[in-house]
This record gives C-alpha cells, structure tokens and sequence, in this order.
C-alpha cells in the first residue's frame, strides 16, 4: 500500500460520468428502445447455410416473388450463411412458415442448404418471456436487498441496489445505443452481470465494514477510501481474469453468444467501475457512520466457519 | 501447527478429487453411432430377437461394435454413421411393423465406468441437434367437442326414457332443452339429476324451458382429460416416428412440450405431431332429400357433407358410430381395385358398437368421414392470410354387405403416403383437442456440433490465458491457485455428469464465467496474504489470516451471486436454465476448490516452515 488513491475526492466527477452515461442510456431507452430479438417480440428466424455465397439483394427479390416480401435477409458470421427473420403473423400456423421459407431461399439459390437453425416464438409466448425476464431481474434486485440489509445495513442495501440499477440501464442503454439484438440469452447476461457487480460490491463493503470497526478514528469517507485501496488489486485482478475469458468467449464462441459474451464485458467495465464509484460514494451520501455496523453480533459473522479453511 | 490440516481434511480433498476424476471420466470416450430397436406395443424383447436382428446385420455384411438388451430395447453399436444409416434401413424394413427402429447416439462409456453409475454430460438441443416445440392444446375445441357428445348423450337418452320434447339445440356453452308439458318437463329434469350429474341446470317455473351446461368441475376435468390424452398420443406417435430419449412433458395448464434430438425432418415431425387427423363413420341419412338440405334446411339429426373427389353432398347423420379413438390397430395396404386403403381393427367397445349397427343397417351405406386440420393461404389485398380450418370430407361410403365388428377395411384414400400416414395416425391415437405449436427452436447437426466446438474451444482458451496471467503474478500461489480451478473444471463437470443435467451452449457459457470469477476466491485470499506481509507479520501467520479473513467476504460475495442464479433458474426457460445451473455449481464447486483445495497444497508446499519466503 505505497500510493493512496483519493477515489472518493473524484466522486463529482464520477458522478457527472455516471448521470451522462444514465442519461443517454434512458434516452435512447426511451427514444429508440431495445432491438428486441424473436424470443420477446415473437416471429420466426431461419438459419441456412449454403456451399457458396448467398447474394443478399438477389435472395430479397427472389423470397419478395415467392410472397416473403416482409422477411429481413442478412448474412451470419460468413457470406455463406443467411439469417431470415419473419414478424409473426396473424392466424396462428406460423410454424409452417420456416419450411416455405426455406425452401424459397434453396429455390433461389438453386441448391439444398444446410438447415442450421429454426426459432419461432408465437407471440403470446413471446409476451410471456418478456414478462418473466422482467420478472427474474425485479425478484433478484429485491432479493439482494434484503439478502444485504441484513448481512449489512440498510443504506448499505440501497447503496447495492442503486450501484446495480446503474449498471443494469447502462448495459441496456448500450444494447440499445448500437441497436445490438437483445434476446433471452443477453437477459441471462445482464442477470449475471447483477451478480458480478453485486460480487465487488460486497467484497468492497465487506472491507469497509472491517475497517469501520478497526480503524477507530478517521472520518467515514477517510474509512471508505482506505478500504478502496486495499481492494482494489484484488478489483483489478478479478476483472482482468473475468475480462480474459469474456474475450475469449466473444471472438471464439461463435455468432449464437456473441452478444451475451458482449452484455457481460460491458457489464464487467461497468460493474467494477460501479462497486468503487457509485456504490460507496451512495453509501456515504446515505450517512453511513461507525455505529451503524457496531453490532456486536455481527462481529461474531463467520466465526461459524472457522473450522473451515 | 499452523497451516497444517488434519489427516482428514486431507483425505476428503483427495476423495473429492478421485471421485471427481472418476465421474468425468466419461466425457472423454464419446458416443457410438447406433440404433436402438423396441417393439412398438411396448413388450419385451427376447434374446431371440436379438439373435434375429444379429443374424441379419451379419447376412449383409455390417459390422457391429456391439449387441446388447437394454430394458425393453436393443442397442445395437456401429463403428460410424455410415454403416449405422445402412443398418437402421436394413433392420427397419427386415423387422417391419412390430418394431421401431430408431438412430441414438449411446455414451461410449467403458463398462467400468458404468458399473460405477458414471456417465457423459447431457447434452442440450442446441448442441446435439433436434427440435423444440411448445405445444398449446387448444382448450375451446375440446369442450366444444364435449358439448356436442352431452348433446348427442341427452337426446339419445330423452328418447329412450321416451320423453318427449319440442326440440334440442346447442349453442355456444349450453344445451337447450323444449319440452311440451309440465309432466314432460319434470321427467326431464329427474333425468338430468340421475344420468347427467355433471351438467348444471337452469330452469324457470312458467316455461318448458332447460338450459343445461357443462359443470364448472367437469370444464376442469375435461381440461385435464385433454391434455393427459394428448400427451399419451404424442408419446405414441414419438415412438412411431422412432426417436430416441424424446421428451414430452405437460408445462402449465395447456401447454405441453416435446423435445425429439436427432430429428432433422422437422416438417414431417410438425405434421405428424400437430395434425388431428383421424377417422368417423356414420350412417348415411337415407330418409331426407339432399336438395333441401343444401338449400339451407338441414335435417335436425343430420348435417351436410362433401364428398373428397366428387365435391358431391351427402346426408349423414348427427350420430357416430364409432370415432377414431376406438381403433386399436391400423396398416395401410392395397384393395382389390388397387387403390390405397386402410386396414383397421378395432377395441371391444368399438367392435360391439360396429357389430350392432352393422347387424341393423344391411344393405343401408354407411361413410367414412376424414377429419383434418388445414391451414389456408390466402392472398387477400396482397397479403397473405393464414387461417384455420377444419376440413371434413368423405372419403367413402360403401353398403354394408354383412354384419362385421372387429376388423374391416377402409377404401377411399389418395395415395399409399397418405394411407401410411392415416394409419400411424390412427395407431397411435387420435388427439383429444388440437395442438397448435405456439414455439419452435430447431438446431440442425451441424450447427450442434459447431456449438460444442467453439464452447469448447472458448473455454480452453478462457482458461489457458488464466492460467498464464495467475501464474505470472502469483508465482507459486498462482499456480495453486491454476491447479485448485483445474480441479473446480474436472468438478464441475463431474457434478453436471452425476446430476445429468442438461448442458446448453449458454451452459458453457456459464462454465467459462465460473472459471473467470473462480479465481476470484484466490485472489482475496493471495491479495490478503500481502497485505499481511506488508504489516510485518509472519508468513505463516500471514498465511493463516489470509485465510481466515478472506473467508467471509468470499461467503458473501458467493452467496449473492448464488441468489441471483437461482432467480435465474426458477424464471429461465431452456437455455437460461442451463446458465443458471451451471453457474450455480460453478460457485459451490469453486468455494470449495479455492479455499479447501488450495489451501492443501498451500500448506504441503509452506505449512510448518519457519521464516520461509513467500512466492506470491
């Protein structure tokens, strides 16, 4: 611990970057929405590989005659392979539409081609997960309060809860800014950048707690800068170990998860941006002080498991 | 001593760790190409059939890897694909009928290993390949179905109690009863009290008026009735299709999913999952005239149908005389004429009500009427239409020559495809209510195996470059620390193996998250060791507190995370659910790799020197 770092001295700063970033992530919320995947909206999605590549502009006015004038044509990972996408339409027998489809684009493209992928989400299905990620993302927030209030202190919980509703509009924002699809398993994404975030944020109360009781004097912002700095090699080496496979994960892991690897390296930047920036200045705008965490029972946490290590 | 564990902490590390080697294992030998053969009433299968099928393998120079009896099944091993696809066919058409032959791909799994109770990892659609469907049985269709047989039940059933009444029509949800006096009418309703307890009753004192409706009790128990019926016949016909592992399974009230891996033809699976085809006969109406009816005055027990070919109408009446579900067997076959017929047999109850009409009606004709769902295409306005129909068509109608019940032969059908295709339909059970497959998620095999490919090959490198960059700045520790998140990989995979949960491609998405965060434990621990040093205490003491101190905060940390996948897997669907899972063995298996697991190796390698160096 040679240099001490002031990052509660910057906290102005950080929250002018933090309410930019908000305000443009809630804007273009706001303005332009989410691209939302079929899994929300509902639709029909077709995969096809083929041996040469597929001239888009051709296959558009050949799918147009064949009646698959609304179909979006674009090319997945490589020129040889399409992505169809048809909205869902009324009466009910969309399933259907993959196999004409399908055939449509071998029939322009005079050649079998390898069915890769098929998804249809009807549209009541479609509403039912959007209503059940929202769901998942309020149930986890309002578990972690509690799960915090109780572990911690109160302000501590809304300190958390805040920290992570920050990086959760953030991440959204971004998907919406570059108008990156947003499907089930980017939600899966932001759902675990909830934890990851949550994970920093508790290892840096957790030290600002055990320096509330250890350090007798010193203000509660000296208290919270200190312990800043004595997690912060810790904060750096997690997020760098995270942000090492991530990568691997986006470029390697194919087109299906490239946008969950994408979700989850924003929300690791913005997480561990957020547990030092965000979550501990709230904290101390709370009016954190030393006889909020004096509980003596609290000191005893973990004596439980001391057999352990 | 410090930094010295207990014999017993030692050897539950090392058991842990053979045991998690042992349950891994299994990942590495593969799967075999093979063909699994059961027989299609569900009987055992004897050691004389598999002689038979061995025999015949042989006669045609295929090469087994290996033979054996599993449950009900046999499993017959081929070396590669190519001679599995030229067995399947050799064995389905030496077998025929009585036998469903079906393409699997069996664990490899050295026999050891089994004994052991070990196996490979589950793999999920997106990664083996197959099709999804939600299925939502169309709830509004049986009970109107159930409506129009309480119709035909309380007419029957006023007749012969020869009670007579003014009318009887149905309309939608409720029966309504005209009966011609007070006596009339109070007979009626004791009918209705003793014989049809589960329809409720409206009436009013000053007029010969019951309106009668399905019971709030027997809407649910239809309900209930339609789903469980429909997932028997899906089963059914699942099998028909010869798919191994499929899975069919209830979700919610009216919704029911089928997952069949391996399945590539998916539109010949959606049509024979979701199509409601199947067979009515009825008796002709003889006694009206077909050209009032078609000028819009329908006979009260009759309705108006058309003939497939000749788009001719034809009478017939209201009443069935037995429906599809009373077939028990059918086989396509050729008739004298040469045109495509189907052979059917029916179960007792549909045997007798057959015998009876038939003994009645000689020389009265009698149609078959072919019961489908289509959909339209319409093009209306430039856009294109989609809707639903139920087609009804006759398809034959033939003069009964003589009295038969149990067995005869249905003549009248398009083609020999669709005469196969009717009669593994109605082999394997009409559906109670229409299906409607509300989602779909396909993945072709190439694209499975892509999957496995680049999760796998992500995971490598996630994990290499970890290694790598923990070993560079932790020296010594780092590499305890690489060696404690190996053995949280071999872990957890021995974990999802022994609980054979399904692996999804988000799955291993989750693995590679758990890999990065895993070392999250150590590094609290290592980054609280240096600061011990940098206080002035001892390397040993420095080593016990790190410990020590570190341990709350991983708690915490941990337990949060675990929360969050948790929420993840109660509202996840699929894939989610496959994340959620992995993650969250991710992080038990972690805590106790990083901290016990460690913490072993920590101490063998400093425990109990004095005043020795730190790597760190």
């Amino acid at each position: 611990m040679t240099k001490q770092i002031n990052f509660l001295g910057k906290r102005k700063f950080a929250a002018i970057f933090s309410g930019l970033l908000l305000i443009t992530a809630i804007a273009s919320l706001a303005m332009q929405g989410l691209k939302l995947g079929i899994d929300f909206t509902g639709g029909t999605l077709v995969e096809l590989g083929y041996e040469k590549s597929v001239d888009l502009n051709v296959m558009r006015s050949q799918l147009a005659e064949k009646g698959f004038a609304d179909a979006t044509v674009q090319h997945f990972g490589t020129a040889q392979e399409i992505l169809l996408r048809l909205k869902p339409q009324e009466g009910v027998s969309n399933a259907e539409l993959s196999v004409g489809i399908s055939a449509a684009a071998n029939a322009a493209m005079q050649m079998q081609g390898d069915m890769r992928r098929v998804e249809f989400v009807g549209p009541q299905v479609g509403d039912e997960l959007t209503e059940d990620g929202g769901l998942a993302l309020l149930y986890s927030m309002f578990g972690i309060l509690i799960y915090v209030a109780w572990r911690f202190e109160y302000k501590f919980a809304l300190g958390s809860v805040a920290a992570l509703a920050h990086d959760v509009l953030i991440t959204l924002g971004f998907f919406s800014v570059l108008q990156l699809e947003f499907d089930l398993t980017v939600l899966a994404a932001v759902l675990a950048v909830i934890g990851y975030s949550l994970n920093d944020t508790i290892v840096v109360y957790d030290r600002i707690r055990e320096n509330f009781r250890v350090l007798r004097k010193g203000s509660a912002e000296s208290v919270m800068n200190i312990s800043l700095n004595q997690t912060l090699s810790r904060t750096l080496m997690t997020s760098i170990t995270t942000l090492l496979v991530l990568v691997a994960l986006a470029f390697l892991g194919g087109e299906i998860i490239h946008n969950f690897a994408i979700a989850l390296l924003v929300g690791v930047v913005i997480g561990t941006y957020s547990s030092i920036y965000v979550a501990s200045p709230l904290v101390l705008a709370l009016g954190v002080s030393k006889e909020d965490l004096m509980e003596p029972e609290v000191e005893k946490e973990g004596a439980d498991f001391d057999m352990m290590p | 001593m410090q930094n010295h564990f207990p014999l017993w902490k030692n050897i539950l590390i090392l058991i842990v760790l053979v045991l998690g080697l042992v349950y891994s294992l299994p990942n590495l030998f593969g799967e075999d190409p093979s063909v699994q053969i059961s027989a299609s009433d569900g009987t055992e299968i004897s050691e004389v059939q598999l002689g038979k099928v061995e025999h015949s393998l042989d006669k045609a120079a295929i090469p087994i890897k290996a033979l054996e009896i599993k449950g009900k099944q046999i499993l017959v091993r081929f070396n590669n694909t190519s001679e599995q696809m030229r067995g399947a066919d050799l064995l389905r058409s030496s077998l025929g009928n009585k036998y469903i032959v079906a393409l699997n791909l069996a664990p490899a799994t050295p026999q050891w290993l089994r004994d052991l109770g070990a196996a490979p990892m589950y793999l999920g659609l997106d990664l083996r390949g197959g099709v999804h469907f939600l299925l939502e049985v169309d709830m509004p269709a049986a009970l109107k179905q159930a409506d129009e047989r309480y119709y035909n039940d309380i007419r029957l059933a006023l007749r012969t109690a020869k009670i007579r009444y003014k009318s009887v029509s149905y309309d939608t949800g409720a029966i309504k009863v005209v009966l011609r006096n007070a006596v009339d009418k109070q007979a009626a309703i004791d009918l209705v009290d003793n014989d049809f307890r589960k329809l409720d009753l409206k009436t009013q004192d000053e007029d010969l008026v019951l309106l009668l409706s399905v019971s709030e009790a027997e809407v649910k128990a239809i309900k209930k009735f339609a789903l469980a019926q429909n997932i028997t016949t899906l089963r059914n016909r699942v099998n028909e299709l010869g798919v191994s592992e499929p899975v069919i399974q209830q979700q919610g009230d009216n919704r029911i999913v089928v997952q069949l891996p391996g399945v590539q033809d998916t539109v010949q699976a959606k049509e024979i999952l979701g199509t409601t085809a199947t067979l009515e006969y009825r008796k002709v109406d003889t006694e009206h005239d077909v050209q009032n009816a078609l000028s819009g005055r329908v006979p009260v027990g009759s309705r108006l149908y058309y003939e497939r070919d000749t788009r001719a109408p034809v009478l017939l009446k209201r009443r069935v005389i037995i429906t599809g579900d009373q077939i028990v067997d059918a086989s396509s076959g050729i008739d004298q004429n040469g045109s495509s017929s189907v052979n059917i047999t029916l179960n007792g109850i549909g045997a007798k009500k057959m015998g009876r009409f038939t003994k009645d009606n000689i020389g009265q004709p009698m149609a078959v009427v072919f019961i489908e769902q289509k959909t339209f295409t319409k093009m209306v306005a430039g856009k294109k239409i989609r809707r639903k129909e139920k087609v009804e068509e006759v398809i034959s109608i033939a003069t009964v020559r003589d009295a038969f019940s149990r067995r005869f032969q249905t003549t009248g059908l398009d083609s020999p495809q669709e005469a196969r295709k009717l009669s593994l339909l109605l082999r394997a059970g009409a559906l109670a209510a229409p299906v409607d497959i509300v989602e779909e998620r396909t993945v072709g095999p190439s694209l499975g195996q892509d999957n496995i490919d680049k999760g796998v090959m992500s995971v490598i490198v996630g994990f290499v470059m970890v290694l790598l960059f923990m070993a560079a700045y932790y020296k010594v520790f780092g590499l305890v620390a690489n060696l404690a998140l190996t053995f949280n990989l071999v872990v957890i995979v021995a974990v999802l193996s022994l609980l054979q949960a399904t692996l999804t491609l988000p799955g291993i998405a989750g693995i590679v998250l758990t890999v990065g965060m895993a070392v999250d434990a150590n590094v609290l621990i290592f980054e609280r060791i240096k600061e011990e040093l940098a206080n002035g205490n001892s390397p040993q003491t420095s080593i016990f507190s790190g410990y020590e101190k570190a341990f709350s905060t991983i708690f915490d940390a941990n337990i949060t995370t675990l929360l969050v996948a948790l929420v993840l897997f109660g509202f996840g669907t699929g894939p989610i659910k496959g994340f959620a899972i992995t993650l969250a063995i991710g992080i038990l298996t972690s805590m106790f790799t990083a901290i016990l697991g460690s913490r072993m190796m920590i101490n063998w390698i400093y425990g109990g020197q004095r005043n020795k160096d730190l790597s760190i």
